[in-house]
């Protein structure tokens, strides 16, 4: 049994297997999508999403996407799109001391621009505050907010969310 | 006397598929379903849809219902909302309520698109109010925007569960945490994946054991599951709640094709008791035909393909339109069965199949 259906997350070694995931080698070369989707489960919006054409799941629609590393720009386009809010972007190298970490957000209310935020790991465990640099909304986004938050580096391929108990009713 | 070349009976994604593509050969359709609001549990699906381009994905489920709905008004279906369907007769007769009494609708053909009921669980304090289906609180939050209470727990992890679990985050409550009788979560680990960031926990091997209150739900006792599915002593362990919400399956609505004559099989996989169908979703009963969960549980864009198939050919067997659009909608049905989910949904369905050719041989 792999590790994510045991627990609901993607493990480091599940992470490091998979072929949306990109290289140490390509986040050092500036943003860059990161695919998190493990399992043959029949999608591919994330194909039609990009308009560089970096994600490919090929005829079999339940191939795993795969990223090609030297045609994605990490615009963030394919954020949205994916129904599973699986792909995240990482600009490792945002400044020289932090990285910045893009991801789908649909829970209200959003984070506004500037605001210090705890930020937390794909187990909801908090790691570090961040700054929430963007917040992208718009038609073409169909309601799944892109929220961009800086973080120290050490965390870029940590962070995949933010918390959502900060202020919002009821909830924690 | 009211007459339809083709009657759906059901107006959620499978039924309103089919009368769109029956109406495209041009037959004349009426479709009847006994809620007030057509679109089944379309509408109430907030999130966005897996698949392919061609099965919408991305696309979020209410959307999907309002394209729909405006097509067959485009085509001139008739859609008549609000009359339960009572019975067929085996001269192609549709009985079915009204507001002014009992009425019946003849039809040539009939297509049955009557969903699945969910399952329930019972344990101790299950008939407390607070304890409920997870389509329940699915439609209290998405359809009337109400909260059914602020701290919720889920009992299933199929994919039913996870994305409830999810739009009642959205919606503003509190999950607790699902549980899970099995070693692993049922559904895609990217539904549980956003529950898990959200800081929601997932236990496997693990249950509901009683819910405790007097009048409500105050609270849920779990307990931990051993590999045969057996309580283990000694590893209860309380939890604040004032919500039970229970995703534990489906059951395919076959009452209409027992009644009909459609000789049955039963198949778990798929939910239970299914009538007997080829692969065009004709039963064994020549004059009627299944689309959706009552054809075997499976999602909404599985039920879309396949009121459309079971549309088409229902026409083709009127002589209405032309054989060109099965393929295609065959492939695409094929798609979404594939991969480590779909792979076993596959299978069920060509059993279903064989024991289909070995009924009318
Ligand atoms: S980030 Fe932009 S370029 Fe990279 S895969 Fe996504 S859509 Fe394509
Ligand atoms: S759109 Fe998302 S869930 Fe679907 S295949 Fe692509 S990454 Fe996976």
């Amino acid at each position: 049994m792999t590790y994510v259906r045991k627990t609901g997350y993607l493990c480091s070694e599940e992470l490091a297997n998979l072929p949306g995931v990109p290289s140490e080698e390509r986040l050092s070369r500036g943003p860059v999508a990161v695919v998190e989707c493990a399992q043959n489960i029949p999608c591919n919006p994330c194909e039609d999403a990009c308009p560089r054409g970096a994600i490919t799941v090929g005829e079999e629609i339940t191939s795993l996407p795969s990223l090609a590393g030297d045609r994605c720009n990490g615009c963030g386009l394919c954020v949205a799109r994916c129904p599973g809010l699986a792909i995240f972007t990482v600009h490792r190298d945002y400044t020289e001391t932090t990285a910045l970490v893009s991801f789908p957000w649909e829970y209200l209310p959003l984070p506004q621009q500037g605001e210090r935020v705890p930020c937390v790991g794909r187990d909801g465990a908090y790691r570090c505050d961040g700054i929430v640099q963007r917040v992208m909304t718009g038609k073409a986004l169909d309601a799944t907010a892109v929220v961009s938050v800086e973080v120290p580096k050490e965390y870029c391929m940590e962070v995949r969310a933010i918390d959502r108990g900060r202020g919002i009713h009821g909830a924690r | 006397m009211n007459k339809a070349q083709i009657a759906v009976i059901g107006a959620g994604p499978a039924g309103l598929s089919a009368a769109l593509e029956a109406a495209r050969a041009g037959a004349q359709v009426t479709v009847i379903d006994e809620n007030r609001k057509p679109g089944g549990q379309l509408f109430k699906q907030i999130h966005k849809f897996f698949g392919s381009r061609q099965h919408q994905a991305g696309t979020r489920g209410f959307a999907i219902g309002q394209g729909l709905l405006r097509d067959c008004e485009e085509l001139g279906v008739s859609v008549q909302l609000g009359y339960p369907a009572l019975g067929i007769f085996p001269d192609g007769r549709v009985v079915f309520n009204t507001a002014q009494g009992v009425r019946s609708l003849f039809a040539q053909r009939i297509i049955l698109a009557t969903g699945a009921n969910e399952n329930n669980l019972y344990f101790e304090g299950s008939d407390l109010p607070g304890v409920m289906t997870a389509g329940a609180a699915q439609t209290m939050i998405n359809e009337h925007r109400v909260l059914p209470g602020q701290r919720v727990l889920m009992v299933g992890t199929g994919n039913v569960g996870l994305i409830i679990s999810y739009q009642l985050l959205q919606a503003g409550a509190e999950v607790v945490a699902l549980v899970e009788a099995a070693p692993q979560i049922g559904g895609y680990a990217v539904h549980a994946s956003k529950l898990r960031r959200a800081g929601v926990p997932i236990y496997t091997s693990r249950t509901i054991h009683r819910a405790i209150g007097e009048k409500t739900v105050e609270g849920v006792e779990l307990v931990a599951l051993n590999e045969h599915f057996q309580p283990v002593p000694g590893t209860g362990e309380i939890l604040c709640a004032d919500t039970v919400c229970m995703a534990v399956g489906l059951s395919p609505m076959v009452e209409l094709a027992a009644l009909a004559g459609c000789q049955m099989t039963h198949i778990p996989a798929l939910g239970g008791t299914i009538p007997l169908h080829d692969k065009n979703l004709c039963t064994t009963n020549p004059m009627v035909y299944v689309a959706g969960d009552i054809a075997g549980v499976e999602e909404a864009s599985t039920a879309i393909e396949e009121g459309r198939l079971a549309g088409i050919a229902a026409a083709r067997s009127l002589g209405l339109g032309d054989d060109g659009r099965q393929q295609a909608v065959q492939e695409r049905l094929l798609a979404l069965r594939s991969g480590e989910f779909g792979a076993k949904r596959q299978q069920a369905k060509e059993d279903i199949l064989r024991t289909f050719k070995e009924a009318m041989a």
